[in-house]
């Protein structure tokens, strides 16, 4: 006797549901409840009306099991049609990080510290940020983990491109429409809240595991959000002034673009650079579960074999290499601020 | 006065801020009252039926206070804000029908504005922000310098070339607003409360300026301000506004002398006359034979108590060009003097 058969007793569904009555395998529960105990339950044991309770009750309603069993079969059957059209578009990610790995990798050490430097320096003009980068560069050479952390670094690097190069024009796009914004803000607060892990199960089925897309496409997921809301925050922030002035003389919406927003929105965007490097970063670590290189494979085993000194020396490599990003993106920042935006 | 035709002319402009703005006209035209239309339909009334007529090479100076709706009516002359009915007539063409392509060329070649917070674009230069008209028509950057050097030496920021508009004081920053409306070359310039921002000393220096400039361009000026000493400086024609309607327009020593309503006898009030009245104003025809000597018809009348050293039983003659065209008896000029106050005369 299930709990809820008064239930469909008294809706008189009784004979529905003994005509479909399955013949699938029993429950673990059934099973034990055929073994004749059938012990009194104390009251407070009532079971919620789950679908299990339920198909207890009544064979006609459906196990969790077969619930899960269908999403997945749903999932596998429209991933055919998903994978047409996915594969031919994420297909560059992939040549663009196996590249960037391979150059990054195969590249002269001296050669890619001395390129990293100028990088630095071009877009700081800070010595004090320059000698900092050479300080952890060499650390990273020094303690023989130069390779992994330069993986990690070409990584970061193209998913920071990506998320620029999708992520500024939608934020510009966002800026100009309110009906936009009002469907993208919910996407990207869904990608923002959603436990990492989550959005690694969908693209482990829909990419095979060992391409380099299945990870490039789960960070760019996760560091592209702040990119998105910056610029448009930043093009919302423009002086409305400014911009009548523009329309005053007589500017097209291109030219205002160009000419006014984006210069004016430039600081802004420049912080959601910064934060979206520091979310690849936090999230290629992550992503070395689906096998993107670097020093999370590190940490990843000293979690996997309780290998303590391993682990912690990625973790020191992935705190520097943080600070080193970090550090260098502000610096760039101020820059552009300290030029730019004279406001005042 | 009116012998050619109006170079900007404004006919039946009405706007109505708020959703449905072509809904509710009609209550308005039929005289519905601002708070009476905020009340039972929602929406803002911002002008009301406003015929002006601004002639080339004057100076149009629409004054109210805040919320009477003159800068919504400046921002209508280059269609920042659309009308809701009306015609907006500059140079003999709609303002109102123009296409967005048109409006763009309209607003790159006929008219240049002055903001009240300058408005310049902080991350380009002095010299980059006065020649931003002629960038956004696209003309090379050889004309765009030298225009954009010849209009800053004269509005006086010769040697600022190359600074950022940070760098400059508030007086500063706007030579650069005015010289970026002159090297747009533009018959009309639209001036928005240009001078509202700045320090006493600092405004009259600008007006100076502004009046110097006129002198020798001759542009069309349409300028806004709350200020009614700036107003009667610069005025050749002055516009009263309150509550988004037209009380009283004309010459301004005119509606110094005879203003018609007690809104504007209130502003009218608490300004120095001496100094903006001016002789021809309340010169009489000439009657008598014997002068205690002989004044500029455009003098203000300041300047002629100091003449006469406060003597009130002197005679003047009014000279203009060289030629005689009437008196002024000091007992009529302190007559002029005193503020006439309805309100005060019928308690």
């Amino acid at each position: 006797m299930a709990t809820y058969d008064w239930g469909f007793n008294a809706l008189g569904l009784r004979e529905w549901c003994d005509a479909g009555t399955s013949e699938a395998p029993m429950s673990m529960a059934d099973l034990l409840a055929q073994t004749g105990n059938a012990v009194e339950e104390p009251f407070y044991a009532i079971p919620f009306p789950s679908l299990d309770a339920l198909n207890e009750a009544c064979g006609q309603i459906t196990q969790t099991r077969d619930v899960v069993k269908s999403l997945e079969e749903g999932f596998l059957a429209i991933r055919p049609a998903l994978r047409t059209i996915l594969d031919p578009i994420t297909q560059p990610l992939s040549w663009m990080l196996d590249g960037t790995l391979y150059l990054f990798t195969q590249a002269p050490w001296f050669l890619i510290m001395a390129m990293l430097l100028l990088v630095t320096w071009y877009a700081t003009r800070s010595v004090s940020v320059m000698l900092f980068n050479a300080f952890c560069l060499s650390f990273f050479a020094f303690v023989d983990h130069f390779e992994p952390a330069m993986e990690t670094l070409a990584v970061i690097l193209v998913c920071t491109v990506i998320s620029a190069i999708f992520g500024i024009p939608i934020g510009i796009a966002m800026s100009k429409s309110n009906r936009l914004q009002r469907m993208v803000i919910p996407v990207l607060d869904l990608l923002q809240t959603l436990p990492t892990f989550v959005y690694l199960i969908p693209l482990i089925f829909l990419f095979p595991i060992g391409e380099s897309r299945l990870y490039g496409i789960a960070i760019t997921l996760y560091a592209i959000v702040p990119i998105i809301r910056l610029t448009d925050l930043g093009i919302r922030l423009v002086d409305q002034d400014v911009i009548e002035a523009g329309n005053a003389f007589g500017m097209n919406a291109r030219q205002k673009l160009s000419k006014v927003e984006l210069p004016l929105a430039l600081p802004n965007i420049m912080a959601g650079l910064n934060q979206t490097i520091m979310m690849s970063l936090a999230m290629v670590v992550i992503a070395s579960m689906v096998t993107a290189p670097g020093l999370g494979v590190l940490v990843l085993r000293g979690i996997r074999n309780l290998e303590l000194g391993v682990g912690l020396m990625a973790g020191i490599c992935i705190v520097l290499l943080a600070v080193m990003l970090d550090r260098t993106s502000k610096a760039a920042l101020s820059r552009i601020d300290r030029a730019k935006s004279k406001t005042s | 006065m009116l012998k050619n035709t109006p170079k900007v002319k404004l006919r039946g402009l009405f706007k109505i801020f708020g959703t449905d703005d072509k809904s509710v006209l009609p209550h308005v035209q039929n005289g519905m009252s601002k708070e009476e239309l905020l009340e039972k339909h929602k929406h803002v009334l911002g002008l009301q039926s406003i015929d002006v007529d601004m002639q080339a090479g004057e100076i149009t100076v629409v004054m109210g206070l805040s919320g009477s709706g003159k800068s919504t009516l400046i921002r209508h002359l280059n269609r920042l804000i659309e009308p809701t009915a009306g015609e907006i007539v500059v140079d003999g063409e709609d303002v109102t029908q123009l296409s967005q392509a048109d409006l763009r060329t309209l607003r790159q070649e006929k008219m240049s504005m002055v903001f009240q917070k300058f408005a310049l674009l902080p991350h380009r230069t002095v010299q980059q922000n006065a020649a931003m008209s002629l960038d956004v028509r696209g003309m090379d950057k050889e004309t765009q310098d030298t225009e954009a050097r010849k209009w800053l030496e004269r509005v006086g920021l010769g040697g600022y070339e190359d600074h950022y508009p940070s760098q400059l004081s508030g007086g500063m920053q706007q030579r650069v607003g005015i010289a970026r409306a002159l090297t747009a070359n533009t018959d009309i310039m639209l001036m928005d409360e240009a001078f509202s921002a700045l320090d006493p000393l600092i405004r009259t220096d600008m007006q100076d300026l502004l009046l110097e400039l006129q002198l020798e361009l001759k542009k069309t000026i349409i300028f806004i301000t709350h200020d009614l000493d700036e107003a009667l400086k610069l005025a050749d024609h002055l516009v009263i506004l309150k509550d988004g309607a037209v009380v009283q327009q004309g010459e301004p020593q005119g509606i110094l002398l005879n203003p018609a309503d007690p809104y504007i006898e209130d502003f009218v009030s608490d300004i120095n006359r001496a100094r903006v009245l001016r002789i021809r104003s309340i010169t009489n025809p000439l009657k008598s034979k014997k002068f205690a000597g002989d004044v500029e018809a455009d003098d203000n009348l300041e300047s002629l108590i100091a003449l006469s050293e406060g003597d009130t039983a002197l005679t003047y003659r009014v000279m203009s060009d060289g030629e005689p065209i009437g008196e002024l008896n000091m007992r009529d000029l302190v007559k002029a003097l005193v503020p006439r106050i309805s309100s005060t005369q019928a308690a």
